[in-house]
């Protein structure tokens, strides 16, 4: 079946993709939010940023990571000097990037879901007591479960798949830096290579079925629930 | 126990206007669909900030415009039960209910959930989501909801407009009851003049 390296690539990706997807939620689902409820001016700007990495070239997206978390660029000079955060050619790198081009599936799902909530229930849990802070996670929040979780497994999904910006920002380093994707691209510069090719696409084709079968899974079960809204009670 | 209300507020091409005063009992506020009686009631319960006037409660102020008062929705303790219920659907019915009693402080809460569940009818319905209730049941349900929140009286914003008949008796008996056994001052908006006629011992025409 799989070789021990075949193995750890498959677990470098999961690693990789685990990280930006869990880092990357707090953010996605800030914007959503923002996106969803807010009202200010620039935020057909801050809508465009957010979808950008959806439509720049995925090498465009790497090259300006580099520019900004690189080694000299202004974010990574800070990460690095105050918390010793390197991202360049590590699989950190290869995480930020991944994060970064899931962000848009991700903001896309949540706001979705956020546009979604009825606000008049909001309105009738402040009119029994609970202050806007509760309100949200109690009624806005579970009720953008179903949203949330697409958004998930999307970005998990758009992660695992992650190859331009990655391999331009992180570079294609193996044990370190070399998800499912730039294996690939690495055995097909191999000679004698296509067996292993065969083996990763295989791979590859089973993890993207199985997070397509279960985004298809939480959509039916959040469509069980009651008006939309899952149950968390 | 008294309604003072002088409030006006612009919406979009209209303004709508209330100026009333009441004495306990059930007050209807009548009017045709679309003179901003929802408007007014969202006003009083602090989902709609008025432009200017004062709205006191049972001596309480909850807005007045000149001293700068606007207190938020959570803490002006009236029980508002809507035309379409607005039960929580993520919640079943026994944590629709409780959701506002957990919220109130306990020298606040006069009713039990025992005695809701019994006084309404609805102590079989406890382990049922919202989307499995009939109309009437979930009416039900929103008004023992807001009793619960240690509500200082009730406003209900033509709760009969989604029922059938049958239905519309068995409810005007249950807001008879508050009315009468629980002496709940109660704020009512309907464009129904036989349901008002039969409940309200007040009527302020918009």
């Amino acid at each position: 079946m799989l070789s021990s390296e075949e193995w750890e690539i498959l677990s470098l990706s999961l690693k990789v993709s685990s990280v930006a997807v869990a880092v990357t939620l707090p953010f996605a689902f800030g914007l959503a939010w923002v996106l969803a409820r807010g009202k200010f001016p620039g935020k057909i700007l801050l809508d465009g940023i957010v979808y950008l990495p959806l439509v720049l070239p995925p090498v465009v997206t790497g090259w300006l990571l580099l520019l900004a978390f690189g080694n000299n660029g202004p974010v990574g000079r800070l990460l690095s000097d105050w918390l010793g955060w390197q991202f360049v050619f590590r699989w950190t790198g290869a995480a930020l990037a991944a994060g970064i081009m899931a962000l848009p599936l991700m903001v896309r799902a949540m706001r979705l879901s956020v546009e979604a909530v009825d606000r008049r229930l909001e309105g009738a849990a402040r009119s029994l007591g609970a202050s806007p802070l509760r309100v949200f996670w109690t009624i806005t929040l579970p009720l953008s479960i179903p949203g949330i979780l697409a958004g998930v497994v999307l970005g998990f999904a758009r992660s695992i798949g992650e190859f331009g910006a990655t391999i331009t920002f992180a570079s294609n380093i193996p044990h370190e830096t070399r998800t499912l994707p730039l294996a690939i691209y690495a055995a097909l510069q191999t000679p004698g290579g296509e067996d292993a090719v065969t083996r990763l696409v295989v791979l590859s084709v089973i993890l993207s079925l199985g997070a397509l079968i279960l985004s298809e899974f939480l959509a039916r079960k959040a469509a069980r629930g009651s008006e939309g809204g899952i149950h968390v009670l | 126990m008294s309604f003072e209300v002088n409030i006006s507020r612009h919406l979009g091409q209209s303004t709508i206007i209330a100026r009333f005063e009441s004495q306990g009992g059930l007050t209807a506020l009548f009017g045709a669909s679309g003179v901003g009686k929802s408007s007014i009631l969202n006003m009083i319960a602090g989902l709609l900030r008025p432009d200017s006037g004062h709205i006191i409660v049972n001596g309480h102020t909850l807005f007045n415009s000149q001293t700068r008062v606007n207190l938020p929705p959570e803490r002006r303790r009236l029980g508002y039960v809507f035309q379409d219920g607005r039960l929580f659907p993520h919640f079943r019915v026994r944590a629709n209910l409780l959701y506002g009693f957990h919220l109130a402080r306990a020298e606040d809460r006069w009713i039990g959930f025992e005695e809701t569940a019994a006084f309404l009818g609805i102590g079989h319905l406890m382990e049922r989501w919202p989307s499995t209730l009939s109309g009437g049941e979930a009416q039900r349900v929103a008004i023992g909801r807001a009793l619960l929140s240690g509500a200082r009286c009730l406003l209900l914003d033509e709760p009969l407009s989604s029922l059938d008949e049958p239905r519309r008796a068995e409810i005007m008996t249950v807001i008879e009851r508050i009315r009468d056994e629980l002496k709940l001052p109660i704020l009512y908006v309907s464009h129904d003049h036989t349901e008002i006629t039969r409940l309200a011992s007040t009527i302020i025409t918009l």
